[in-house]
């Protein structure tokens, strides 16, 4: 018994087995008939399983599809044309032949809408990646590292954490991108995204950081240690995936509330500009004409709403599909 | 085989105790383990028993090597094992396995089962090549006594019992020599905790094991083990054969321990003299000087304040005891059946 | 529910037994079923027990047998959703709690039947002082003023032998440790003076000599006042040296209900006795301990006939076919076994 290397643990016949007192049969004997035919599944098999039976999910995910379907083929959904108009159609109501009507310069409301989900959706997917990322990947090391990295990745995280979300976008903008520059539509663009990822990123590495935090003492941990596992695949293989579900959870939720900021910093001009189309841009443009043609305002807006309200609700239904402790 | 297979020399455990955030004070040491010396000869169970906070979890991680001790050594075959690191370490971890107490908690709820008892083999990828894992591991489950075709099944999908099998068969893997079990059926229901312990012996009998059985039931442990370290406040106060310790306790820690045990037959109730401690275990931080029992021992002298007992043979103990007025003590007669 | 058939003859011995409906608290047939997303679980099958003043009456079971939520059921605590009681009724002085008034019921509560748990740790308010905590009920449930409210908290924790008591008063859940926290809820559960103490698990967080000293401060506040205690546990060595009457669940049905002398003696049923036989004792030691096969049911999919049958070393045809009932056997003694009376009338 004294080499212990390679030889065959499993050489045991299997016949020794009832030593266990008679207990010849089955060991699971207890589980549920159904549990035996079922295929085997984790916890995020198990939330997909739940949110199937949400209706809150269905239609948040149906919304969330059409406007991303939007955003990728805008003329699926319009042939017109978003850039270029007829001035003698300007502020022209909604009709059976243009729904949404014309604005100022005689362009359909209706396909600028469509369109302007394109830079709205894409500025906040990516936004939300970039924030995902980065943040987790701070938090991580200064929760698992811990001690002075911690304290020192907190501390910088805290100087992000303090500057407000708007006058900090405003400051970034104003520096790269003030009021009459003619920068690119994806220079401008990579700018907004850089701006919300750099202001957004300490809410996700704390929210990483605390869960790494709960999670490093666990006891799957210490045993994954005692088998001699290394940093790499115990950072890997079971604390990310163990600590994924609250970062999952506000993803989704920021995708919707980054729509929001980007419409918001194009609103105040700091963001994208004319001729790019955009809801924000759409919205800001409309504020003028507010009590002639409220029907500019209404219907770009309504978009970034229902968008925003899509991504919310998605989230919120993944957070209780997630959350064992509300099942 | 009555080689020592492993062997701690005055080993000893401190946690600094810290105030402050950014700018930590030390005000104290949580004395876990304060001086442990013992030795497992292989092949044969050696049971640690205790109350809680007495150290007997924080010894185990120290004889992981999960925690570095603060003084003193472990031996693995000569080899002082908590001053390795690396590589070395890791072909260590081979040698020397971990059984946890709670099964809920020891297995990551994403993994599955297959994946859970395979992870051994990918971290130590020499004991057996990548094609033969698969087999391996359901021939492990059919060791532990588990249904292999259960092998892509998630352990929330188990019972405790069954987790605690998955938990066996995950240290058994690398075929190590020794393994310590940390309250290995504590969690568990009766008719469950019956059918593990059986299953830990059986293992010992067909695989050689050694075992570190540590835990806090007494009857537990005298079921599985030849010798039984008795653990109070971070040391051993008494060391012996199962029989030392169960049927001639001279401590009088361990005699209050045993007497309170509930036997399971009401006829016993009125017979039975249990030795009635008064107040708590003292702090880790500050214990007692002298002998640490003194505070809740009956037969406290001056000489008990001033003088640290050593555990050691004496006039009135035929195995190490570390109390100055250890004597043989009647507890419970009413045991014999 | 015909097949529960528990006689309510009174037990000879039980203290308090002279008065005629002497019966403090009868639980009889319940039925209780937590409706999760992944189905119905059938918790508690029709159980039937009484316990009278100045007995105790140990329910005894493995985890999932349904021994905690009957005790929840009786306090009203029970989680709703996902529990639904479906049946029976739990009587207080022969009267049906389950029909009370919300108003009612909190007025039995602490007063008539209270309750301990296990973990004191998390059934004591941790932002407010222990002291606080008992002298609150002195004033919300007995009007009393705030220093006489004190003064009872003080004697209150003095009778539980918390040393210093008065030190005590104003300290924090956290500040005790885990002996005086058990004695601080007791002492909090016996404030009001209840007739009937229901202790789930007392002493199962507890060490060994400490769960002695609570084993004896429980034992001896309960000959005092002569109350009721139900003990809810599933250690056979604390049933042993407390309980006058046993009561063994399994799946949510009580299989086996006797004096605890009988029932140690001579398991009437065969699960009563593989507990007893997968118990490592003291006294022997390296020898296989027997165990009972398998696991217990999935409460979602309970077997049919008995449901202890696909565990059980002597199980016949007719254990798969046919429930049996809760019978009497003899004077004193009930079980739950198509064979029950083999099993006592063996050598």
């Amino acid at each position: 018994m004294s080499d212990p290397s390679t030889a065959s643990i499993v050489s045991t016949p299997p016949a020794t087995m009832p030593t266990e007192a008679g207990s010849g049969a089955p060991v699971d004997a207890g589980l549920p008939g159904n549990a035996r035919k079922e295929k085997p599944r984790g916890l995020l098999g198990d939330a997909w399983r739940d949110l199937r039976r949400k209706p809150l999910f269905w239609v948040s995910a149906v919304l969330i599809l059409i406007f991303v379907l939007m955003a990728a083929f805008p003329s699926l959904f319009t042939s017109g044309d978003p850039v270029n108009g007829t001035l003698a159609n300007s502020q022209v109501k909604p009709s059976a032949d243009a729904w949404f009507g014309y604005d100022v310069q005689g362009r359909d409301v209706y396909a600028r809408t469509i369109y302007g989900a394109r830079a709205s959706i894409v500025v906040a997917l990516i936004s939300t990646i970039g924030t995902l990322l980065i943040g987790g990947a701070i938090g991580m090391i200064a929760g698992y590292a811990g001690g002075w990295v911690d304290a020192l990745l907190s501390r910088f995280a805290d100087i992000f954490f303090g500057l407000p979300f708007v006058l900090g976008a405003i400051v970034i903008l104003t520096t790269f991108n003030g009021a009459g520059s003619s920068n690119g539509e994806w220079y401008i663009m990579g700018l907004v995204i850089m701006s919300l990822v750099v202001l957004s990123w300490p809410v996700v590495m704390r929210l990483m950081r605390s869960s790494v935090l709960a999670t490093k003492e666990a006891d799957y941990i210490v045993a994954a240690r005692a088998l001699g596992a290394g940093h790499g695949r115990i950072i890997l293989k079971h604390l990310l995936p163990n600590c994924l579900a609250p970062l999952l959870v506000y993803g989704t939720i920021m995708v919707g509330s980054f729509i929001g900021a980007e419409a918001t910093l194009s609103f105040l001009g700091i963001g994208l500009k004319s001729p790019v189309v955009s809801w924000g841009i759409s919205i800001s443009e409309a504020q003028n004409y507010i009590r002639v043609s409220p029907f500019l305002l209404f219907f770009p807006s309504a978009f970034l709403v229902t968008a925003v309200l899509s991504f919310v609700m998605l989230g919120e239904a993944v957070r209780e599909a997630l959350d064992p402790k509300l099942r | 085989m009555t080689e020592n297979i492993l062997e701690v020399r005055d080993l000893v455990k401190h946690y600094p105790v810290t105030r402050g955030v950014v700018f930590k004070k030390t005000i104290g040491h949580v004395k876990a383990v304060d001086g442990v010396s013992l030795e497992l000869k292989a092949g044969e169970t050696l049971g640690v028993v205790g109350e809680s906070g007495c150290g007997k979890s924080t010894l185990a991680r120290v004889l992981m090597n999960l925690e570095r001790p603060t003084a003193g050594s472990v031996n693995y075959k000569g080899q002082d094992i908590s001053k390795l690191s690396g590589g070395a370490l890791r072909r260590l971890r081979r040698q020397i396995q971990l059984v946890m107490q709670d099964p809920y908690t020891s297995l990551n709820p994403r993994m599955t089962v297959g994946d859970l008892i395979g992870e051994p083999f990918e971290i130590h990828p020499e004991v057996a090549p990548k094609g033969s894992r698969r087999d391996k591991v359901k021939e492990l489950l059919d060791l532990v006594g588990l249904n292999p075709e259960h092998i892509n099944r998630y352990p929330h999908q188990f019972s405790g019992g069954q987790r605690q099998r998955i938990g066996i068969a995950r240290a058994l893997a690398l075929r190590p020599e020794i393994i310590i079990c940390d309250e290995p059926v504590s969690a568990l229901d009766v008719s469950i905790q019956a059918q593990v312990m059986n299953l830990l012996e059986k293992l010992q009998a067909e695989l050689g094991l050694s075992y570190v059985f540590i835990a806090h039931d007494l009857s537990v442990v005298r079921h599985l083990s030849d010798r039984v370290a008795v653990m109070y406040l971070g040391k051993i106060v008494e060391i012996g054969t199962e029989d030392e310790i169960y049927e001639r306790p001279t401590h009088p820690y361990t005699q209050a321990l045993l007497s309170a045990v509930p036997v399971p037959d009401p006829t016993l109730r009125d017979q039975k003299a249990i030795i009635r401690l008064t107040g708590d275990v003292p702090s880790p931080v500050s214990p007692p000087s002298g002998c640490r029992f003194r505070t809740r021992c009956w037969k406290a002298q001056d000489v008990c304040a001033e003088q640290v007992p050593l555990l050691e043979i004496r006039s009135g103990s035929d195995h190490p005891s570390a109390c100055h007025f250890a004597e043989k003590r009647e507890i419970v007669a009413s045991h014999e059946v | 529910m015909s097949d529960i058939l528990v006689s309510e003859q009174s037990k000879p011995g039980a203290a308090g037994s002279g008065r005629p409906s002497g019966r403090l608290l009868e639980v009889e047939d319940l039925r209780v079923e937590f409706r999760t997303r992944d189905g119905v679980a059938k918790v508690i099958n029709g159980v039937t027990y009484h316990v009278d003043a100045g007995e105790t009456l140990a329910v005894l079971g493995e985890s999932g047998s349904g021994k905690s939520v009957t005790a929840q059921t009786i306090m009203g605590i029970l989680d709703t959703p996902p529990g639904f009681v479906t049946g029976g009724q739990v009587r207080f002085h022969g009267k049906d709690m389950l029909t009370m008034s919300a108003e009612e019921r909190r007025r039995i509560r602490g007063e008539g039947i209270a309750m301990i748990f296990q973990d004191a740790l998390s059934a004591l308010n941790p932002v407010f002082t222990v002291g606080f905590q008992i002298a609150e009920q002195f004033r919300i449930r007995r009007g009393l003023s705030r220093s006489d409210a004190k003064k009872r908290a003080i004697e209150m924790l003095d009778q539980v032998k918390i040393p210093n008591a008065k030190g005590r008063f104003s300290n924090y859940p956290h500040q005790f440790s885990g002996g005086m926290r058990q004695r601080a809820m007791i002492a909090m559960s016996l404030a009001l003076d209840p007739e009937v103490l229901i202790a789930d698990e007392p002493t199962t967080a507890l060490d060994v000599t400490v769960q002695a000293q609570i084993m004896d401060l429980l034992a001896e506040l309960q000959r005092e006042r002569q109350m009721g205690m139900i003990l809810i546990t599933h250690d056979l060595g604390v049933v042993a040296d407390v309980a006058d009457r046993i009561a063994v669940m399994y799946a949510g049905r009580i299989v086996e209900e006797a004096n605890v002398y009988d029932l140690y003696a001579k398991p009437a049923h065969p699960y009563t006795m593989g507990l007893i036989d997968s118990i490592p004792r003291m006294d022997e030691r390296g020898q296989q301990l027997r165990t009972i096969k398998g696991l217990p049911p999935n409460l979602m999919n309970i077997p049919p006939g008995c449901p202890f049958n696909p565990r059980c070393p002597m199980a016949q045809p007719v254990c798969r076919e046919k429930l049996p009932p809760l019978l009497q056997i003899g004077t004193d003694r009930a079980s739950a076994c198509h064979f029950a009376e083999d099993l006592v009338n063996r050598d």
